[in-house]
């Protein structure tokens, strides 16, 4: 793209595109790049609103009986606070992701369905502002971002926040599943020519079958969301057990969703890693069939493992022994992918760029938020340790130390394709080094929280040694953490002003997306290599290295 | 570190916890961490976590040192040649695959061994306990004896009782971190609980299932005591309560019918029937108010009738808008049924 003539500056950046002008360029907009952009900020925006609740969390925690806020504000803000995060900051930042990406990286012109991926985004961005709508018309929902039944029914919480909330995440359900057909439509019918489905990168796999859990994930949880919303406008009985309904017939639907919820957040945050720690360490990725095999494994097994969300109820044994088993045996194929990480990078020659560092918490915190999940798979360790600190630990190292570190090695690393400008890597490391100590310092202590018994969701606690001095660490480690998060926007903005010019290919990776320009024009390709093997634009450019078979 | 930083409530509701008699509450107080077990149910459990959590160290270091070691060892170098390609190894890989595989194996027998130990299934339950959860308290019936108490459990030591658990309105959840695993109290179900206290003292304990505005202080305090002295307890509150000493507690006796106290609280030998709330019958005898929301004695049982939303905000019992007398006569009258 360096053919320049006088009328026409090379394209560097967002602003340079004329197509992109305007604010109805946006809102009338059916790229997939613009969506997957709208996406990506309005997950980031949210972000900034989950933090902020989470700050005025830690806040009320500093000290035992604190009266920062009263308990009816500090329940709707842990409501909206995991609500928020699974919802509407990590569910729609992949969604964006995906739908930029996976178009790129298979050679295509855009999605499938552009129309419909128009819609998915505008559903969840409704569906998004509907919810916080809720905080004017008479409070946020208080219920917990599982929303157990029969808390949730009219004769226990009787403001609208929870209708909101059912109403809102039905919107966004419906939205994402049409996200998830959109993407296996275009990955099943867009691919360039000679690139077989095993020819894929790892992303656009995991991205994938990613999407088959959405499409059958979600149902169960809008089904969930129809009944108590029935159950609360029109006297139905679906989860209230004093007229005959069954209080853990909500939980059953609600984690028949939720865990395979939890690999939807996960799933692509593998896939970005799939993709970074290759490129960064200058080879190929080690063992793609046991990776992306590993992600087939998972994805049939999470949903056969929830009931391990349920293990306090009160189960039979046969129900019990069944859901530990497959507990601890989800955990196996998720192992396979870290020893496949590692393996990658041995040997390699490695370039420690931000995306990098990124990648390489991602592997140390999700081992150990994997761990602490087979913890729970023990059922007697559950037993003590379920609804306690430990989950809050446990869900904080898979989600933000595993999915959001991924999510920002990958924001770091396709920065420059989207913007057409380079991240400094200076305030990176910095943005990368406090988080790493904000996060840990946060969240490691609450394992410790939990086995000395404070109960999760309690807006405060008895004065005793380790749960004071915990709880107080943990808040002031929050600040560093929030303090890291300023420091990422503004490189962001920085950048965006004038950060150095990217070029179309800047780590010197492998994959369709980097043959195009940065940002990438409307049609994303003049003409796309064919695939001949994992790197396509590897085999384009060093023809003697190829890999293909 | 500064004490009552943000403190906005009236009427030093909390003193109780800023003055000297902090410190000393806090060495009677139990350390609730679930590694401290006091029954053969909770060290069997924390047996279990041990050996987890040694696996996991085994784990986390091999992964750590592997990632450790990659970073430091094949860091980009100057005029280093382009790494080998290696496409993967399936034997490796399959090694990787079965030698975890095998790990959670051991995990897993070592679960159902400790399942059978800690809470084995009831074929022919005869509780010596109902556990009955309220938003946002407890109540305690013996079938055997026909106590009926609130918040404090007692029990014998080294006997192994079970308890039925069960709620009256949403899902709360039983817990008691050094004597048993957690259980939930769900509506309409009942679910059982073994437990064998280890030793005399006094263990605490909270609701762990969210369960709405005061989920917080929704405390359990068990007191586990000698065979005899847990007798005499039972036959205390089996005792009816006489007629209220003194013109304080007769004025009291008389608010406390008068007033709407009697719609949700029983006390025996009088028309107070009601169990919405807890029964008051022998309410001096314990130890703490409001589910562990604060000590009991007259100065603070006044403060809790005065104003319990003050002391425990959003709970059930509203602000009657007695006068500081009037309370501390029912406080009084409450105070000297022991």
């Amino acid at each position: 793209m360096s053919e320049e003539s006088p009328a026409q500056r090379p394209i560097s950046s967002l602003a340079d595109m004329k197509e992109y002008r305007g604010i109805f360029s946006w809102i009338a907009s059916v790229d997939h790049k613009q969506i997957g952009i709208m996406y990506i900020v309005s997950a980031f925006v949210f972000f900034i609103v989950g933090v902020g609740l989470a700050i005025a969390m830690r806040i009320q925690l500093m000290e035992p009986h604190a009266h920062f806020m009263s308990p009816e504000t500090y329940n709707q803000l842990f409501t909206m606070h995991g609500t928020t995060m699974v919802f509407l900051m990590a569910m729609p930042l992949l969604f964006g992701v995906s739908v930029y990406f996976v178009p790129l990286m298979i050679g295509a012109r855009d999605m499938a369905f552009p129309r419909l991926n128009a819609l998915g985004f505008w559903l969840y961005f409704f569906g998004a502002l509907m919810i916080y709508f809720s905080f004017m018309a008479g409070g946020a929902p208080n219920a917990g971002w599982f929303s157990y039944a029969p808390l949730t029914e009219k004769a226990y919480s009787s403001h609208p926040g929870l209708d909101y909330w059912a109403l809102s995440l039905l919107v966004m359900g419906a939205g994402s599943v049409a996200t998830g057909i959109n993407l296996i439509v275009t990955v099943l019918t867009m691919r360039t020519s000679g690139m077989t489905l095993t020819r894929a990168p790892l992303f656009v796999w995991m991205t994938f079958f990613n999407s088959f859990l959405v499409i059958l994930a979600l149902p169960a949880l809008n089904a969930a969301l129809v009944m108590i919303l029935a159950d609360r406008q029109l006297n139905a009985h679906f989860f209230s057990p004093a007229h005959g309904g069954s209080a853990l017939l909500w939980q059953n639907y609600f984690w028949l969703f939720g865990h395979p919820e939890v690999y939807i957040l996960i799933l692509p945050a593998f896939g970005v890693i799939s993709e970074v720690i290759p490129v960064f360490s200058r080879k190929m990725i080690y063992g793609y069939d046991f990776l992306a095999a590993s992600t087939v494994a998972i994805v049939f097994l999470s949903y056969a493992v929830w009931m391990h969300h349920m293990f306090a109820t009160g189960l039979s044994y046969l129900v019990l022994y069944v859901f530990a088993g497959s507990s601890m045996l989800i955990a196996v194929p998720t192992g396979i992918k870290i020893f496949n990480w590692i393996a990658t990078m041995w040997g390699g020659s490695i370039r420690f760029t931000t995306a990098m560092l990124f990648a390489t918490a991602f592997l140390i915190q999700f081992t150990i938020g994997g761990l602490s999940g087979v913890a729970f798979a023990a059922i007697p360790i559950d037993w003590q340790l379920t609804d306690s600190y430990f989950v809050v630990a446990h869900i904080h190292y898979v989600l933000l130390g595993g999915t959001l570190f991924a999510m920002f090695a990958g924001i770091y690393y396709w920065f420059p394709k989207v913007t057409g400008r380079l991240l400094s890597e200076k305030i990176g490391r910095l943005n990368f080094w406090l988080m790493v100590i904000g996060f840990n310092g946060t969240f490691f202590g609450m394992h410790w929280l939990g086995a000395a018994g404070m109960p999760r969701r309690a807006y405060t606690f008895l004065d005793r040694p380790p749960l004071t001095t915990l709880h107080l660490v943990s808040s002031l480690f929050s600040f560093v953490l929030a303090f890291a998060i300023l420091v990422f926007i503004w490189n962001v903005v920085r950048s965006l002003r004038n950060g150095a010019v990217a070029g179309n290919n800047p780590w010197d990776a492998w994959t369709l997306e980097w043959t195009t320009t940065s940002p990438p024009p409307v049609e994303n390709f003049e003409a796309t290599p064919p695939a001949r093997g994992w790197r396509p634009f590897w085999d384009f450019r060093k023809k003697e290295e190829t890999d293909h078979d | 570190m500064p004490e009552q930083k943000f403190s906005g409530l009236p009427r030093g509701s909390f003193r109780f916890l800023t003055n000297n008699a902090r410190k000393k509450q806090r060495m009677n107080m139990q350390d609730t961490s679930v590694f401290d077990a006091n029954s053969p149910q909770a060290r069997a459990i924390a047996r279990l976590f041990y050996f987890d959590l040694a696996i996991s160290a085994v784990i986390f270091l091999t992964v750590a040192s592997l990632v450790v070691y990659a970073v430091i060892r094949f860091r980009e170098r100057p005029g280093q040649a382009k790494p080998f390609q290696d496409p993967g190894n399936p034997r490796l890989e399959t090694l990787w695959t079965v030698v975890p595989a095998l790990i959670l194996l051991t995990l897993l027998v070592g679960t159902a061994y400790t399942m059978k130990i800690v809470n084995p299934p009831v074929v022919h339950p005869a509780p010596n306990v109902i556990v009955n959860a309220h938003q946002w308290w407890w109540e305690y019936r013996y079938p055997q004896s026909g106590v009926v108490t609130a918040n404090e459990l007692h029990l014998p030591v080294r006997e192994k009782w079970l308890l039925q658990i069960e709620s009256a309105d949403v899902i709360h959840d039983f817990w008691v971190p050094n004597l048993a695993a957690k259980v939930d109290a769900i509506p309409r179900n009942q679910n059982y609980l073994w437990l064998t206290p280890s030793r005399e003292g006094i263990f605490l304990g909270t609701c762990a299932e969210y369960c709405g505005r005061q989920h917080a202080l929704m405390g359990i305090r068990v007191i586990v005591e000698s065979p005899e002295k847990f007798a005499a307890w039972t036959r205390s509150q089996l005792r009816v309560p006489g007629k209220p000493a003194g013109p304080e507690a007769e004025r009291g006796a008389k608010l406390f019918q008068e007033q709407t106290c009697m719609n949700c609280h029983a006390i025996a030998g009088t028309q107070a029937k009601s169990t919405v709330g807890p029964d008051l019958t022998h309410v001096g005898s314990r130890q703490t108010l409001g589910a562990g929301a604060s000590p009991n004695n007259l100065e603070q049982l006044t403060a809790w009738i005065k104003d319990p939303q003050a002391i425990k905000p959003g709970c059930n019992m509203p602000s009657l808008k007695l006068t500081d007398s009037q309370a501390r006569d029912i406080a009084v009258y409450l105070e000297a049924l022991k």
